[in-house]
């Protein structure tokens, strides 16, 4: 159970992010539900990772080999992750605050002029 | 081995960077040629890799070779197919730096840098997703050219609706592009390999494919079919196209949603192909539905719009349809078929875009009705525009029009006629839009639908409404046609394409017949493009109903522009990814 138990906490974000991105009425909490998502990506990333009785991969104290460590691949994926999560964020935000001077509301409700 | 590969997504890298920090400094022309060189010596430089070194070129970045079949580095893998459409990438980068060339209104006055500078990151973005082999950078490229067509689709902020496009384009996408993280993050679980062949091997020696493959084949393919705006995936496009500025949309629409499709075929090639990946008869049913379902989408959606661009974008749509047909069929003619549509239509639907940027700077409108016979001075547009119409619609010699021949034959009647009528509605719309807005044919077009985008009053794009057009943005769409007409005339094209689309695809070991004209594919393109101008004329000649229902009317309303419903559309599409691959897999 608790080898799996990491795979379901990450899907579990990632559809409570599409979950509240579907059902967002800020979008300002949209843009942070699609954070949340990417969340799962990181959960994910690390779980796959993992080994048991690992330490950190820094190999300053003692030489390689010596005793397991955690994949440091996927953490050097995650970091990758983060950066890119950090621009789209910033990003997105940044339309937000256009959109909020241009259509003087955040509500996507009240976004009408694209359609059909 | 080749050391100059990287350099094909450096160079663009290195020439944004050298905008943004100098573009303050020096005057407009500057930047742009600047922006034009750069651009130009990566084309020359995929052009070099692509005709002069063997195939396949392979680095691995910084030395980091495998060891022992086990690799920790980042590999470029371009063979012939990856190499061309680094080489169409760039050639259209140059088209649309030429085509912006002191036209365009670059809102940060004072940084005449910043408009090159994006679409040279663009660029960048686009060459390293075709060039990678290796799956995580397959990822930091998609969401590379991802937030850069974000940020050029929301270009101009003084806009409304642009920036309200934008937003839409970035969340679905970047949602699509985490989902796609999570398929990666299973496969390397699995193989502990990044790099895609290694996985695809790791795969094979494991036998046949268990729930975690399936998963991990559905997230990639959910986040490589919103990059291509399959259906029910698509509903960004139409609204990021509509609003985004004009030489923008001819990057989106002729080559980035087709990187998606690009994508779709490389990671199935090199991972899902073999034993242990995803069983034939499960990809070839899955890409049809999306395929039949984008086709039929957006050839509706395109005949039923006003608004030219987004009446482009719905084409758009609706080829990408047919593109994820043809690669469905796993046929190596139907492959060779598509790479040369892909082709085709990057052309013409490049030059459509531009054409339609003209009317928009000239009138101040993109609205059919609007422009109802207000440009008839506008002659070479027009030509253009009824021949990027008829090669839509796949009036041979058009390099689209051989694609769709190639392809319709691999394909068997049913899907030949999905081709034929697809090709014709969506040729057909753009026909009606150059008789009624060049020629003035036909009563003028009554205003009064509510449920749909109009394209009056919009801001022109230059920085003031033009009075007559510069030499550049006419230039530009005929020699885009003229690469397009080419693609289907030069027999070298045609077989090198071909061969090229052999190479890259999975299990493909005797080189087929080449590509070619045949009787019958000349014939089906003759009637689909006939068919297109006979729907053209009936639309234009027919009396206006003023009806208050329309049997579209239920489809045009699901495109509501609302953020949250396109989310769960999304998420609506992986459930029907997911079921398709199951059960093929499990039967």
């Amino acid at each position: 159970m608790m080898d799996v138990l990491p795979y379901l906490v990450a899907a579990w974000v990632f559809l409570v992010g599409c979950y509240g991105l579907a059902t967002s009425r800020n979008l300002i909490h949209g843009v942070g539900c699609l954070a949340v998502c990417q969340t799962a990506t990181y959960v994910l990333l690390l779980a796959v990772g993992y080994r048991k009785g690992g330490t950190s991969p820094v190999f300053a104290d003692f030489t390689p080999g010596a005793r397991p460590v955690v994949d440091p691949v996927v953490q050097a994926l995650a970091l990758t992750d983060v950066v890119v999560g950090a621009t789209v964020t910033a990003l997105l935000l940044a339309l937000v605050i256009q959109v909020a001077k241009r259509h003087h509301t955040l509500d996507p409700d009240e976004l009408s002029e694209l359609r059909g | 081995m080749n050391h100059l590969l990287p350099l094909a997504v450096a160079t663009p890298l290195m020439g944004a960077a050298l905008l943004v920090a100098a573009g303050r400094f020096v005057p407009r022309v500057v930047a742009e040629a600047v922006g034009g060189a750069v651009a130009a010596a990566t084309a020359a430089l995929t052009l070099y890799l692509l005709l002069a070194v063997p195939s396949p070129v392979i680095e691995w970045v910084g030395g980091w070779t495998p060891h022992h079949g086990h690799s920790v580095g980042i590999v470029l893998h371009a063979d012939h197919l990856a190499l061309g459409m680094a080489a169409l990438v760039s050639l259209l980068v140059l088209a649309v730096l030429v085509y912006s060339w002191r036209y365009f209104d670059e809102p940060p006055r004072k940084h005449a840098g910043s408009f090159p500078a994006l679409v040279l990151l663009f660029q960048a973005g686009m060459c390293g997703f075709v060039l990678t082999g290796d799956l995580f950078n397959a990822f930091v490229f998609f969401e590379l050219m991802g937030v850069v067509a974000y940020a050029l689709t929301g270009y101009r902020v003084e806009a409304a609706k642009a920036v309200q496009g934008g937003l839409t384009f970035g969340v679905v996408n970047s949602l699509g592009a985490y989902a796609m993280l999570l398929g990666i993050g299973l496969l390397y679980s699995r193989t502990g390999e990044l790099a895609m062949r290694h996985i695809g091997a790791a795969l094979d020696a494991r036998g046949a494919p268990d729930a975690l493959v399936l998963a991990a084949f559905v997230l990639l393919l959910t986040g490589l079919l919103v990059k291509a705006a399959a259906v029910p995936f698509h509903f960004w496009l139409p609204d990021a196209h509509a609003v985004a500025p004009t030489p923008v949309c001819m990057l989106l629409s002729g080559v980035m949603v087709e990187l998606g499709v690009y994508g779709t075929a490389r990671v199935y090639w090199t991972i899902f192909a073999g034993p242990g990946g995803i069983p034939p008869e499960a990809v070839t049913r899955t890409l049809l539905t999306f395929g039949v379902l984008s086709a039929a989408v957006g050839a509706v959606m395109c005949w039923y719009q006003r608004h030219v661009k987004r009446l482009l974008a719905f084409s758009t749509v609706a080829h990408t349809g047919l593109f994820l047909i043809g690669l469905g069929l796993l046929k190596p003619e139907a492959t060779g078929g598509i790479a040369l549509y892909v082709l085709g239509h990057a052309g013409v639907k490049a030059a459509l875009f531009a054409c339609a940027g003209i009317l928009l700077d000239r009138y101040g409108s993109i609205d059919e009705y609007e422009l109802h016979g207000r440009a008839p001075e506008l002659r070479l547009t027009a030509v253009y525009f009824a021949a990027g119409g008829l090669a839509l619609a796949g009036l041979p010699p058009f390099g689209t029009a051989l694609g769709k021949a190639v392809t319709e034959e691999a394909a068997g009647p049913w899907l030949a006629a999905v081709f034929v009528l697809v090709s014709a509605v969506t040729g057909g719309a753009v026909l009606r839009v150059t008789a009624r807005v060049f020629g003035g044919f036909g009563p003028a077009p009554a205003d009064d639908a509510e449920c749909e985008t109009s394209g009056e009053r919009e801001q022109p794009e230059t920085e003031q409404q033009l009075t007559r057009v510069p030499d550049t943005m006419l230039a530009v769409p005929g020699a885009l046609l003229a690469g397009a007409l080419l693609v289907g005339v030069v027999p070298a094209v045609r077989s090198a394409v071909g061969s090229a689309a052999d190479e890259a695809a999975a299990g493909v070991t005797v080189i087929p017949v080449p590509p070619h004209w045949s009787a019958a594919g000349m014939l089906l393109g003759v009637l689909s493009a006939a068919l297109a101008a006979a729907l053209a004329l009936l639309a234009v000649r027919r009396p206006q109903h003023t009806r208050s229902r329309h049997w579209v009317d239920p489809l045009r309303l699901l495109h509501s522009g609302h953020i949250g419903d396109y989310v769960a559309w999304t998420v609506a599409g992986t459930a029907l990814l997911g079921a398709l691959a199951v059960s093929g897999v499990l039967r």
